[in-house]
């Protein structure tokens, strides 16, 4: 222990806490900019620096605190070095902020307005920076990044991708592919946990807001839009609410009054995936296929595999993922029963996540020609849209999502979270194989944040062991175990981002660990609250089968619902 | 594998590991004059580094070429004598006439630009040195003698 004094108020910190956070205990805050909770400090900005007794300025998220200590976090020094740090890094930066997508969510902008900078005080020499859109999901702006670093370690720390990093050095120094070649031929998995670490427009999504409007100001075509499970509970922080509000009827009735035909249940689908995953798992434990069965509903994840472990790849499920599924029996029941040409229909989904835009494009997705997806929002993009619409979700009155696709089990939406597949797949695998329910459906040990879950399940006298991993770094080590001969489990359920869709790359900006607590909590709340909690108890699920697909693992389910992936060279 | 050159280079650093990567590359570059996009792949499979961390460090230092030399290499001092002397006006006047940065190469193939930091001729700033030929004192007006020079020569060979 140490006593410290900040700003004349004496605190105890743990000895080498950091002065950043010591600060935060004593509910002072220091700006940052490249610092990341939970990684070692890099340094790289400057931002944070505080005047430290005897001593001068020191970057405080990378000084320990240490006993004596006296350090004023706000004095005119550090202030006016902050501001110079500033006044730098717009030396050589556009003056673009209207006509940038991250106007009034920006850190650099924020700092800008903060620290009082009202003139351009240092002309840098800018560079000619090429505009990356390349990507079908990331769009890369050099011109606005101001190096800080963040993306270069949440791609290689937390995605263990490392698609990109820093290139040359000094002035000419820029974030940057191998190769300077563009996103769409490197490593990257489209997993957008990138721009949400971002604190500028260097990094953002690659719009299609404006196909949306397009369509929908279109009379010859019949919109249809799906949202995804995690949407719902994450929306609201867009319009004040906080974090954990689940917005789901209020959401539905915005989309309708967007001009939207139907407004579908991406949960729907994945109680549907639940079927059909289920069954297959079923299939393969019983005729020895390969195991363990990985799921298949994380595009980014898929991607992953595809190049970093395709000798792993006929133990990806054949399932398309729900965003698929639902695209696909939209465009071939509905179409059919609806007497709609699947041509006229534009089919959107709402999406936590940016890699959903790369999976809809993807050539497997696609049946005769027409793509089972026609435009990906993420939950920002579809915010901006209600904006732009001047709708205020406080002042709506909820409204039901449609027949037939509509209705949800609560385990199809928990897929909003890590774990959330697994808990599902475990209750319908249950009775699947054993003809009754599982007495408690709450599979505790795959619940929570924890990037890295395991589990042993009892089902029918044989042991099912089960793991879940989030964050593709901790899928490498579950994968590598694997590889190296672990052979103790039967289904791993991976998602790309650390914490599952709930933290996903499309998400609302400046969410926290708290936030993303919530959000989970608000899914365990639902599951808790309501009384449909098993995906093979969905009546319109069963209904389809019954009307259409006749059984899981048919021959429409194969058509529709399935695919197959292959190895993916990269540059 | 394909390349049996660079399995060659890669035995001798038997342990991969990422303290060989600045050697390695000095290798391949050594053998190949530069470092090709196939090399660094081959290097980042057998390191196991991604390609963009070696691309990243390869960068980093003005050593490394990622474009083949052209038929005529010119080389340009940005030492402390050479720099007194109007090096830079003279590095500007290069880039101007052959339309390419250090590191680069002319589409034709033909020049390969790249500076050095002093190559010990202080007395005859500043100085080129194209293809193993040093050019003392130059300036930008005898600069494009230079070059007219090497570009008869190469027409010369090229009509008999
Ligand atoms: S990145 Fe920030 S400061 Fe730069 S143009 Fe965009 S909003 Fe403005
Ligand atoms: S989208 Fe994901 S994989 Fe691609 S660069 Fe960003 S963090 Fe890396
Ligand atoms: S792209 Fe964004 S996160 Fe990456 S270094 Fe630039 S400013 Fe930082
Ligand atoms: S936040 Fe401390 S140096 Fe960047």
């Amino acid at each position: 222990m140490a006593k410290i004094t900040i700003n004349n108020k004496e605190i105890t910190v743990r000895e080498n806490e950091t002065i950043l956070a010591a600060a935060k205990k004593a509910g002072i805050s220091i700006p940052t900019l490249c610092h990341m909770e939970g990684f070692p400090p890099s340094g790289a900005c400057r931002i944070c620096v505080v005047e430290l007794e005897g001593r001068g300025l020191v970057p405080s998220c990378s000084f320990p605190a240490a006993d004596g200590m006296r350090v004023q976090t706000h004095s005119p020094r550090a202030l006016k070095a902050r501001k110079t740090v500033v006044e730098l890094l717009l030396a050589n930066h556009p003056d673009s902020c209207n006509y940038c997508a991250r106007n009034q969510s920006c850190r650099l902008q924020t700092l800008a307005s903060e620290l009082g900078v009202r003139q351009r005080v240092y002309v840098g020499h800018k560079e000619k920076y090429k505009l990356d859109a390349s990507s079908p999901a990331i769009v890369r702006d050099p011109a606005k990044c101001i190096l800080c670093g963040r993306c270069v370690r949440v791609c290689e720390e937390v995605q263990g991708v490392a698609a990109i990093d820093f290139v040359r050095r000094g002035s000419k120094t820029v974030i940057a592919a191998a190769f300077e070649e563009g996103l769409n031929l490197s490593a990257c998995v489209n997993c957008g946990q990138c721009i949400n670490v971002c604190p500028t427009g260097a990094l953002t999504e690659n719009s299609h807001v404006k196909r949306v409007l397009d369509a929908l100001s279109d009379p010859a075509l019949y919109c249809v839009v799906q949202h995804a499970p995690a949407v719902s509970v994450s929306i609201a922080e867009e319009f004040g609410f906080p974090a954990g509000s689940d917005v789901d009827g209020l959401m539905v009735a915005a989309l309708r009054r967007l001009g939207f035909k139907k407004v579908f249940d991406t949960a729907f689908t994945a109680d549907l995936t639940i079927m059909e995953e289920g069954s297959e798992l079923v299939h393969r434990i019983k005729n020895r296929g390969a195991l363990p069965m990985l799921t298949s509903c994380s595009p980014g994840w898929i991607k992953f595999i595809e190049q970093f472990y395709p000798d792993l790849l006929p133990n990806v499920s054949t399932c398309k993922s729900p965003q698929q599924m639902m695209g696909a029996i939209v465009k071939s029941y509905f179409a059919e029963t609806g007497n709609l040409n699947p041509r006229d229909i534009f089919s959107v989904s709402v999406m936590p996540c940016t890699a959903k835009k790369f999976e809809a494009q993807r050539p497997e997705m696609a049946c005769g020609g027409v793509s089972d997806v026609d435009a990906v929002l993420t939950t920002r993009e579809l915010a901006q849209v209600f904006r732009m619409y001047g709708f205020n979700l406080k002042a709506i009155a909820p409204e039901a999502a449609d027949t037939p696709f509509g209705t949800r089990s609560t385990a199809g939406k928990l897929f909003g979270g890590t774990g959330g597949v697994m808990e599902a797949a475990i209750r319908s695998a249950y009775f699947l194989l054993t003809g009754t329910e599982l007495e408690n459906p709450v599979i505790d040990k795959v619940r929570g944040l924890e990037g890295r879950k395991e589990a042993y399940v009892t089902i029918n006298g044989m042991e099912v062991g089960v793991a879940v991993a989030s964050g593709l770094a901790n899928a490498r080590k579950v994968l590598d175990a694997v590889r190296a001969g672990r052979n103790d489990l039967h289904f791993i359920e991976i998602m790309t981002c650390p914490g599952g869709c709930i933290a996903g790359g499309g998400q609302p900006l400046g969410a926290d660990l708290e936030a993303v607590k919530a959000r989970l909590a608000a899914l365990y709340d639902l599951d808790c609250k309501e009384g449909l909690r098993l995906s093979h108890k969905n009546e319109d699920v069963v209904r389809l089968y019954k009307e259409y697909l006749v059984a899981p693992l048919g021959e429409k389910s194969h058509r529709l619902l399935h695919t197959h992936y292959h190895a993916r060279e990269i540059v | 594998m394909s390349n049996p050159a660079l399995e060659k280079i890669f035995t001798k650093y038997p342990c991969a590991s990422r303290e060989n990567l600045i050697p390695l590359l000095q290798d391949v570059q050594e053998k190949d004059g530069y470092l090709s996009e196939e090399s660094i792949r081959d290097i980042s499979r057998y390191l196991k580094l991604p390609s963009s961390k070696i691309y990243g460090v390869a960068t980093f230092y003005n050593q490394f070429r990622f474009h083949p030399i052209g038929k005529f290499h010119l080389q340009l001092c940005r030492g402390t004598a050479c720099h007194v002397n109007g090096s830079a006006k003279l590095l500007e006047a290069v880039r101007k006439i052959l339309k390419i940065e250090p590191g680069q190469t002319t589409k034709d193939k033909m020049w390969s630009l790249e500076t050095v930091a002093c190559m010990g001729a202080c007395g005859l700033s500043p100085v080129i040195c194209v293809n193993g030929e040093f050019h003392a004192k130059v300036t930008p007006k005898s600069l494009i003698k230079i070059l007219d020079q090497y570009r008869v020569q190469e027409a010369g060979h090229a009509g008999k």
